[in-house]
């Protein structure tokens, strides 16, 4: 009988850790947001260059979901790394260097050095004033680059970009299919490594941040480390995106760190679902598609219509399109 | 000769004028199972609070195991093995039961610091986790979100998270605050069954509690140690009578 009843515990054990052991295999799910894209790519072959855009947003996105989605880490200054990036990258190749994948490396690392300064500030705040601490460092960013003219361009925005081919090979045309085809790998990797980063213990030590900050402290965890740490690779991912959207709409504006710039993309992850690493694929693509077609159809008033969609996403669906998505699937699997 | 787990000297915590710990002089022995009592407002809790570094005193001095610990961080007290539970449950209540035990286990063993490799590759650390929840009877529900466990059971998980990071010093404030009478036997038998070698200081006002377990108590009355003593000598203390258990009209 004890052997029985052992026997049975141990297999529950095997059950129970398996269940637990094995959530971040790949699910089959997971294949869609690819598959639409390459899908897209020949089905609107019109949209090139608006795809692009939407595929550097949607890894900003994704940057700023492992903040305030994983960590708790609420930012109305996430712009501040895409500007930077975006500057970086801009005026490299203004200024005679013209290889895309080394700009794109630079940007990172210097947004990274941006993200890890102001982190070390900003991180020992919370909630408002980390809020408004956030906000303050992309508008000294912002003033920074709207006075220092003769590198940025100033409020003129920067221009004169030169791109090199990729590899040499594939130019960066005016409908947009190189850049397509290259932001979409580009954000492959950022999502590879966010994806890897959310599933590891260290992610799921970000999740115990922002479920329980004072719990993490009790069990031990160097809470403000690990938050600089994210809050740096963040940053990061934030200006490579910044310099994909340089590099493809060769233009940089002091609107790239403005804090509509922040707002906007806060908007899209809300749409989408935050904290589920899929609200950026969801949330961004509706929200550049309706604008692209509201700001044709009726481009004074398109910001009402969006405004109006926020208040029913914030009032009717909590949680964005994926939260009324796991409660619809909630509820049928309950059935 | 082996200093005691924890001891404080002279321990002052001042806010402006009010006095929360004052001239705090306590020693835990190896081992102990030792409970603080006293009225609401006695600093029970701010004592515990300055003890884990959640505030910073005022003066004095907090040594664990003969090692000074009053300047070290939250976490660098418990990488010492100075592990705290708290009154209102603190857990991750979105997460499950297992996932809870695990991240504890997680931090200990420094594997939350790997970026790269996925939790569930870590599967010592799952198992460990499992291990724990079964003598406490959570086994079934491991894989629950917290918000679904009674109170009662929520403040098993608690323990079980403290007790994941292998202790030397526990302190338990208030393990049995809130819940149902019926449920509270279950929370003794697990302070019972606690490794003899962990020494555990706890915060309590269920009685029943502290008589059970305690092998010594010491009495806190408006920031200070008002006495100490075995549970016998405290229960016939005319002083603790008067002050804590409200017979001063005799």
């Amino acid at each position: 009988m004890t052997d029985l009843s052992s026997r049975d515990l141990t297999g529950d054990r095997k059950a129970v850790v398996d269940a637990f052991a094995r959530r971040h295999r790949f699910k089959w799910y997971e294949a869609i947001p690819w598959i639409a894209a390459a899908a897209c790519y020949f089905l609107f072959e019109n949209y090139h260059a608006l795809g692009a855009q939407i595929f550097a947003t949607i890894l900003f996105a994704l940057s700023l979901d492992l903040l305030i989605g994983f960590a708790g880490i609420v930012t109305l200054g996430h712009a501040a790394f895409f500007g930077v990036g975006a500057y970086a990258a801009g005026v490299m190749a203004a200024n005679g260097w013209h290889e895309p994948f080394s700009e794109v490396l630079v940007a990172a690392v210097l947004a990274a050095g941006v993200g890890f300064a102001s982190g070390l500030i900003v991180l020992r705040t919370t909630g408002l004033t980390l809020l408004m601490q956030t906000l303050v460092v992309a508008a000294l960013l912002q003033e920074l680059a709207n006075k220092w003219s003769s590198v940025t361009g100033g409020s003129d925005g920067l221009l004169g970009m030169k791109i090199d081919p990729i590899f040499g090979l594939y130019r960066f045309d005016l409908f947009g299919d190189t850049a397509y085809v290259y932001c979409l790998a580009v954000l492959f990797v950022g999502w590879l490594l966010a994806r890897n980063i959310v599933y590891s213990s260290f992610g799921r030590s970000l999740t115990g941040i922002r479920e329980n900050t004072n719990r993490m402290h009790a069990i031990g965890a160097p809470v403000d480390r690990r938050k600089i740490v994210i809050y740096t690779i963040s940053a990061a991912l934030a200006g490579v995106s910044g310099a994909l959207i340089a590099q493809t709409t060769a233009l940089v504006g002091l609107n790239t760190l403005a804090l509509s710039k922040s707002g906007e993309l806060i908007i899209m992850l809300v749409i989408g679902g935050i904290g589920r690493l899929y609200g950026a694929f969801i949330g961004v693509p509706l929200y550049m598609i309706a604008q692209d077609r509201f700001s044709q159809i009726d481009p004074i008033y398109w910001y009402f219509w969006i405004g109006l969609f926020m208040i029913f996403v914030v009032v009717f669906a909590r949680g964005g399109v994926l939260g009324v998505f796991e409660r619809f699937l909630q509820r049928r699997r309950s059935r | 000769m082996s200093a005691p787990a924890l001891q404080t000297k002279s321990l002052v915590k001042r806010f402006g004028a009010l006095v929360v710990s004052n001239d705090i002089n306590f020693t835990l022995e190896r081992g102990a199972r030792h409970a603080l009592i006293g009225p609401n407002g006695a600093g029970k809790t701010s004592f515990v609070n300055l003890v884990t570094g959640v505030l910073t005193p005022s003066s004095g001095e907090i040594s664990l195991a003969g090692e000074n610990i009053t300047d070290l961080s939250r976490a660098q007290r418990v990488k010492r093995g100075l592990v705290r539970t708290f009154q209102i449950s603190a857990l991750f209540k979105k997460l499950t039961v297992l996932e809870n035990v695990t991240l504890a286990i997680a931090e200990r063993e420094g594997a939350a610091n790997d970026l790269w490799r996925p939790a569930g590759h870590h599967r010592a650390i799952i198992e460990e986790a499992y291990d724990l929840l079964v003598p406490l009877g959570l086994a079934d529900e491991a894989l629950r979100p917290v918000t679904e466990l009674a109170y009662g059971r929520q403040r098993m998980i608690e323990i079980a998270m403290a007790v994941a990071l292998k202790p030397k010093v526990l302190l338990l404030d208030e393990p049995a605050a809130g819940v149902p009478p019926r449920e509270t036997g279950a929370i003794i038998e697990t302070i019972e069954k606690l490794p003899g070698d962990i020494a555990v200081l706890f915060i309590e006002h269920d009685m029943e509690l502290v008589f059970r377990v305690a092998q010594r108590i010491t009495v806190l009355v408006q920031g200070a140690v008002l006495v100490e003593g075995t549970p016998a000598e405290i229960a016939d203390d005319p002083k603790v009578r008067e002050v804590y258990l409200g017979e001063s009209k005799h």
